[in-house]
């Protein structure tokens, strides 16, 4: 293999399939990054704000009602500020958006909580904000639409395609090729081409860092499985991230039924990278379909697909319906009303058999009140 | 004399709007085979790859196509087309299967230069392609080196890029390839414009257009005046 095609691979996968016009960019972001997590001054100035700002360390909880005789544990990110774990990785990049020089940030939201994430730190480092949401998304998610003008972003509606996720990303990636001297891509997943993917795994790998000391110190010892929700990957990632290393934990992603692109996806390109998607025999990109918007995606990272293919994590699909079960027993049972796509998480760590698991409750419910609302 | 190349997409009129374009004039026809998720492509063609793929315009009926123009047109014809195509089709089976089909060369516009060198094509450097960058792909390309004229995606633009004079003049110190212009061309000023500095065009968004509002005829009378445009440079 040639030198391009091997900067950023997980065995096959990852890479960088772009329009010529974004390599300098990457270049200059991947230099930029390099120089960033080198510098203490970057760490320092990132743990403080996740402290001061965001709310770390947040809590490991046992969700007794849940799942009686078993135990559960939930990675309590909801109650990150902004209500997701998007708001790591947004502090993170804002602030290498800062030290790169771009005062203008482009960035794509599904569920939106990348999106208001992306617009909150824009105002806390003063930053001008554009986020690209589908036009279905924007009906269905809509309380952070209004949140995220409140912050003082311009919310772009996409209307063409599926007018979702998929759609969202590469209208936020048309902007970054227009507007690339003067704006920085901020992505919300690990997704994309390199350095994105390891760049958000790196942000991220905090929820599994705290997770893993929590666990220990709440129980003595690791769990015997963790369990993320996937969209593109980035809740996952960083939460796998803290434990690969121990091979007799079970590392479960799971994946909405029909965006099962790591279940049930070829190898393809999209969105500037090599990876698992749903797409047809033609390469042309299927869609997806799911109630949660963060899940509504044919893509995902490239690590996780290799994650797969090694055998070291497995991927599992879940249906809306038993999405929306978890929901209303984590609601009526905790007193957490959690997003829909750690919905799925949690469907899935009660069917598994193991007895003590930890479950990244990636983010709170309020924005899916109406979509739950309207399914009854 | 400088060299005119227009893009059209691939589908059931296109043999007739090829046969029209090199009528007019054209040295060269790019064929679009369209992609559900063009990330370089401005509205005009993103819109025309969506019609032609809900016309059932996959990569087969594409070759089929290109081998349709190929007996209508004797021009040098050039299937562009993304990354995701020639991963689900196999890269060398996609080159034996268009050059079999009459394709002169290719062009794929999100490969990295170095990737899949069994696929010989058009590279492509934009404004911000570093010197050093466009000597690599120039080095890489197939007959010429396509200069994207502005930061963007395809499409008309109200005027001539700013950009691109710097661009030409960068790239004619790295090397001696041919430097056709493409993106964001689409009067006959444009054209003009475009020529006098670069040694061909391409033309894409706006021969679409033409084509849509008035078939044959119109695209035939418009890559003429285009012609002559350029052949007064
Ligand atoms: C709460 C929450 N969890 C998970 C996701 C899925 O993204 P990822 O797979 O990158 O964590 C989203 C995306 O919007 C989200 O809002």
């Amino acid at each position: 293999m040639t030198q391009a095609e091997t900067i950023g691979t997980y065995g096959p996968y990852g890479g960088r399939y772009v329009p010529e016009t974004l390599v300098p960019a990457l270049d200059e972001l991947e230099a930029g990054w390099a120089e960033a997590r080198q510098d203490t001054g970057y760490w320092a100035e990132l743990d403080g704000l996740l402290r001061t700002f965001a709310g770390r360390p947040t809590p490991l909880y046992l969700a007794e009602r849940l799942a009686p005789g078993r135990r559960v544990y939930l990675k309590r990110e909801d109650l990150c500020h902004t209500g997701a774990h998007k708001i790591n990785n947004a502090l993170g990049q804002a602030l290498l958006a800062v030290r790169l020089g771009k005062r203008r940030v482009v960035a794509e939201t599904g569920a939106g909580q990348h999106g208001v994430a992306t617009a909150t730190v824009c105002a806390r480092f003063g930053l001008e904000c554009v986020v690209y949401m589908g036009a279905e998304d924007i009906r269905r998610q809509h309380p952070n639409v209004e949140r995220m003008r409140l912050l003082g972003a311009r919310v772009e509606s996409v209307e063409i395609g599926t007018r979702t996720l998929k759609e969202a990303m590469s209208e936020a990636i048309r902007d970054w090729i227009t507007n690339v001297e003067t704006t920085y891509y901020l992505i919300g997943s690990c997704a994309g081409p390199h350095p994105y993917p390891a760049l958000v795994r790196e942000l991220q790998e905090v929820i599994g860092r705290e997770a893993r000391a929590q666990m220990l110190e709440a129980t003595g010892r690791l769990p015997e499985a963790v369990v993320a929700a996937v969209g593109g990957g980035s809740n996952a990632i960083g939460m796998f991230a803290g434990f690969l290393d121990d091979p007799e934990v079970r590392l479960v992603g799971v994946e909405a039924a029909d965006a099962a692109s790591l279940g049930r996806g070829r190898t393809g390109v999209l969105h500037g990278s090599r990876s698992a998607i749903l797409a047809d025999e033609d390469g042309q990109i299927l869609d997806a379909h799911s109630i949660s918007a963060g899940l509504d995606y044919p893509g995902v990272g490239p690590e996780h697909a290799w994650l797969r293919d090694t055998g070291r994590a497995e991927y599992l699909p879940i249906t809306d319906e038993q999405a929306l079960a978890a929901f209303h027993l984590l609601a009526e049972r905790e007193g957490i009303i959690p997003a829909l796509e750690p919905a799925h998480a949690l469907a899935q760590a009660l069917l598994l058999e193991e007895e003590l698991v930890l479950v990244c409750l990636s983010g709170r419910g309020d924005k899916d009140l109406q979509t739950v609302l309207e399914r009854g | 004399m400088k060299r005119l190349s227009i893009y059209l997409m691939a589908g059931a009129e296109t043999p007739e709007l090829a046969e029209a374009a090199v009528a007019g004039g054209a040295d060269l026809l790019e064929l679009g085979f369209p992609f559900s998720d063009p990330l370089a492509d401005g509205p005009v063609i993103r819109l025309a790859g969506e019609r032609a793929l809900a016309a059932g315009m996959r990569t087969r009926a594409c070759l089929d196509c290109l081998a349709e123009c190929r007996r209508r047109v004797a021009v040098p014809l050039v299937p562009m087309t993304y990354a995701s195509l020639l991963e689900a089709y196999g890269y060398e089976r996609f080159r034996d299967d268009a050059h079999a089909a009459g394709a002169t060369g290719f062009i794929v516009a999100d490969l990295p230069i170095e990737a899949h060198p069994e696929l010989p094509r058009v590279q492509l450097v934009a404004p911000t392609t570093p010197s050093e960058r466009i000597r690599l792909a120039a080095e890489h390309t197939d007959g010429w080196l396509y200069l994207v004229t502005v930061t963007g995606t395809t499409g008309a633009r109200s005027a001539l890029s700013s950009q691109l004079p710097e661009l030409v003049e960068r790239a004619r110190a790295v090397t001696d390839v041919p430097l056709y212009a493409g993106f964001g061309i689409g009067t006959r000023e444009q054209a003009a414009a475009a020529a006098a500095i670069a040694d061909g065009i391409v033309v894409g968004s706006r021969a679409i257009q033409v084509a849509d509002e008035s078939g044959p005829d119109g695209l035939r009378a418009f890559v003429a005046s285009l012609r002559a445009a350029i052949d007064a440079v």
